[in-house]
């Protein structure tokens, strides 16, 4: 069992710059996590997000700057296209990630059986681990690839989108599961969204994308409209209303328009 | 049903041939084919199929057994569709579908000196729909050790497989060369195709290799379980069908025996059916509902 100092990062991104087809995605984008830390990673689509996930996984190599992780990684993906006949039971994706790159056929153990039922009750889905991932509705295989993606006991969980094509209810429960998580366990999290919102109730810091560039720090220093204008290279705004946060670029035609999508706005939020 | 009882069926040497080749390649398929079905190769398994049918007929020529034409050309065109990028949906139904094209091409080529320098039919009608009767014997190892070859694969590599069918970037993530296991699944299919071209020939063999994976996985929602009703089935259908066309002797119109690819075939689609149609056809909703 390794020991984790409290001080040592779980995750280092220094200076990373990342390019897809020629084009420079991400730009020498640094900030580090600590155990027990729950950090977003904010920004609008094509800010360079995925990829900046993709690079810490070792999918995707930089074209400079390096990725330290201390321990392993548990990866939730932002979805999976699973035919609903597929015959693969909810506890048999969370069995996977115990031992899934192994040889052979699992062997029946009482105490890998006692693991997965473990990590079915503490992500609530006890009640369907016998059902088929495919028929499970998006919030049900959410809690089914986090528990497949804890149960080897990762020190860093990332997350991509995984409050995307949620609804609100099953929203608010998943990011209340991964702030417990998160506590409890002591593993830092990365998740990344488009709406700082639902997770400002949890986020301990925040990564703030733009462009390929990215800002971080604790949120209140972070969503401040120096920090972002200085981001984005334009004046933008922060709104604060009713608890929830706006960013807000101002238009050459003296409107503003909102710089992320959120759940008051139907047309940006169906982006 | 008078085969069982008459004379022969169980002294006839054909018929032991039949009932071990045909059984071996049941398990093979219905092994195998579970994992065609969950990774959705089975358009993959098609037309590997269909190209095994270019090796087979050219074996003919060579004055070879058409085991080792299905088996040479289907495990080098799974190599081929690997190579030009099987592993994008989009690129790969077309790099399948063109190496399909030109296989079945140079069948065409080879079914026509087949047919005119033998001045027979029955090559054609060997490859395309199998004679499990006419079996050679001493082809049962060979069927063997392409079997245990093709089973071994998917064993060995089941949890990988099954990880990356449910998404290639949590295998990724777990260290599993994905590239590396799809291809070697892809040749255990194409092993698999081989042997049932054989049997119940090629164009009829990805039949035995979706049918029974189609129907076992409407049985139970548990991944291992299913490969083992696949193979159950698989073999109650072959060896099924080999007592029908044997009983079929007796039938008419003509008292020829009636070809024992049909009975099988049509023994998956009842299959297959019956299975569509129970009641439990909802395994997920009541493991669900009772969990």
């Amino acid at each position: 069992m390794t020991v984790i100092h409290q001080h040592e990062d779980m995750l280092t991104v220094d200076g990373v710059s990342a390019r897809l087809g020629g084009r420079e995605v991400l730009h020498d984008v640094r900030f580090s996590i600590k155990p027990g830390e729950f950090v977003g990673l904010i920004g609008s689509n094509g800010a360079g997000k995925t990829t900046l996930l993709r690079v810490i996984l070792g999918l995707l190599a930089p074209a400079s700057g390096q990725v330290r992780t201390a321990g392993a990684v548990g990866y939730v993906p932002q979805k999976i296209e699973l035919d609903p006949e597929m015959p693969l039971r909810a506890r048999d994706l969370v069995g996977l990630g115990l031992d899934g790159q192994r040889f052979g056929f699992p062997l029946p153990s009482r105490s890998r059986r006692k693991r997965v039922d473990e990590m079915l009750s503490a992500v609530g889905a006890e009640h369907i681990g016998n059902a088929r991932v495919g028929n499970l509705s998006g919030g049900e295989q959410q809690r089914i690839l986090i528990a497949h993606a804890l149960i080897s006991r990762p020190g860093l969980l990332l997350l991509d989108e995984p409050l995307a094509n949620l609804d609100i209810a099953s929203e608010q429960e998943v990011v209340a599961l991964l702030g417990r998580i998160a506590q409890e366990q002591q593993i830092a999290v990365l998740i990344s969204a488009h709406d700082m919102n639902p997770l400002l109730p949890v986020m301990d810091r925040i990564v703030y994308m733009a462009d390929g560039r990215a800002a971080s720090g604790p949120t209140e220093e972070v969503i401040r409209g120096e920090v972002l204008s200085r981001l984005y290279g334009r004046h933008v705004d922060v709104i604060r209303v009713h608890d929830r946060v706006l960013v807000v670029a101002g238009r050459d035609d003296g409107l503003a328009i909102p710089l992320e999508p959120h759940p008051i706005d139907p047309v940006a939020d169906s982006a | 049903m008078s085969a069982v009882f008459a004379p022969g069926f169980f002294t006839s040497a054909p018929v032991h041939v039949a009932l071990l080749a045909g059984g071996l390649v049941a398990v093979v398929s219905g092994i195998v084919g579970t994992f065609t079905v969950m990774r959705g190769q089975s358009y993959a398994g098609h037309a590997l199929a269909d190209i095994s049918v270019t090796g087979g007929s050219g074996s003919f020529l060579l004055g070879i057994s058409p085991l080792w034409g299905f088996a040479g050309t289907s495990l080098a065109a799974a190599g081929v569709m690997d190579m030009i990028g099987i592993r994008r949906p989009r690129g790969r139904d077309l790099a399948t579908g063109i190496v399909r094209g030109a296989g079945l091409g140079l069948a065409a080529l080879f079914l026509y000196w087949d047919t005119t320098f033998t001045s027979t039919s029955g090559a054609t009608i060997t490859i395309l729909f199998g004679s499990m009767f006419t079996i050679d014997k001493s082809l049962i190892p060979v069927i063997a050790l392409f079997g245990l070859a093709a089973v071994g694969i998917v064993a060995v590599l089941y949890r990988p497989l099954l990880l990356s069918s449910v998404s290639t970037d949590l295998a990724v993530v777990r260290g599993i060369p994905v590239r590396l296991t799809g291809a070697l699944c892809l040749a255990a299919i194409a092993l698999a195709v081989s042997l049932s071209a054989l049997t119940i020939g090629a164009i009829l063999s990805t039949a035995l290799l979706i049918g029974p994976a189609a129907t076992a996985l409407r049985l139970t929602s548990r991944p291992g379980l299913v490969m083992l009703w696949s193979a159950l089935i698989s073999l109650a259908v072959t060896w099924l069908g080999v007592l029908l066309s044997y009983d079929s002797y007796y039938w008419p119109p003509e008292r020829r025996g009636w070809p024992v690819s049909f009975f099988v075939v049509t023994l998956v689609l009842i299959g297959y059916l019956l299975a569509r149609l129970a009641p439990s056809s909802g395994p997920a909703r009541v493991a669900r509902a009772g969990a």
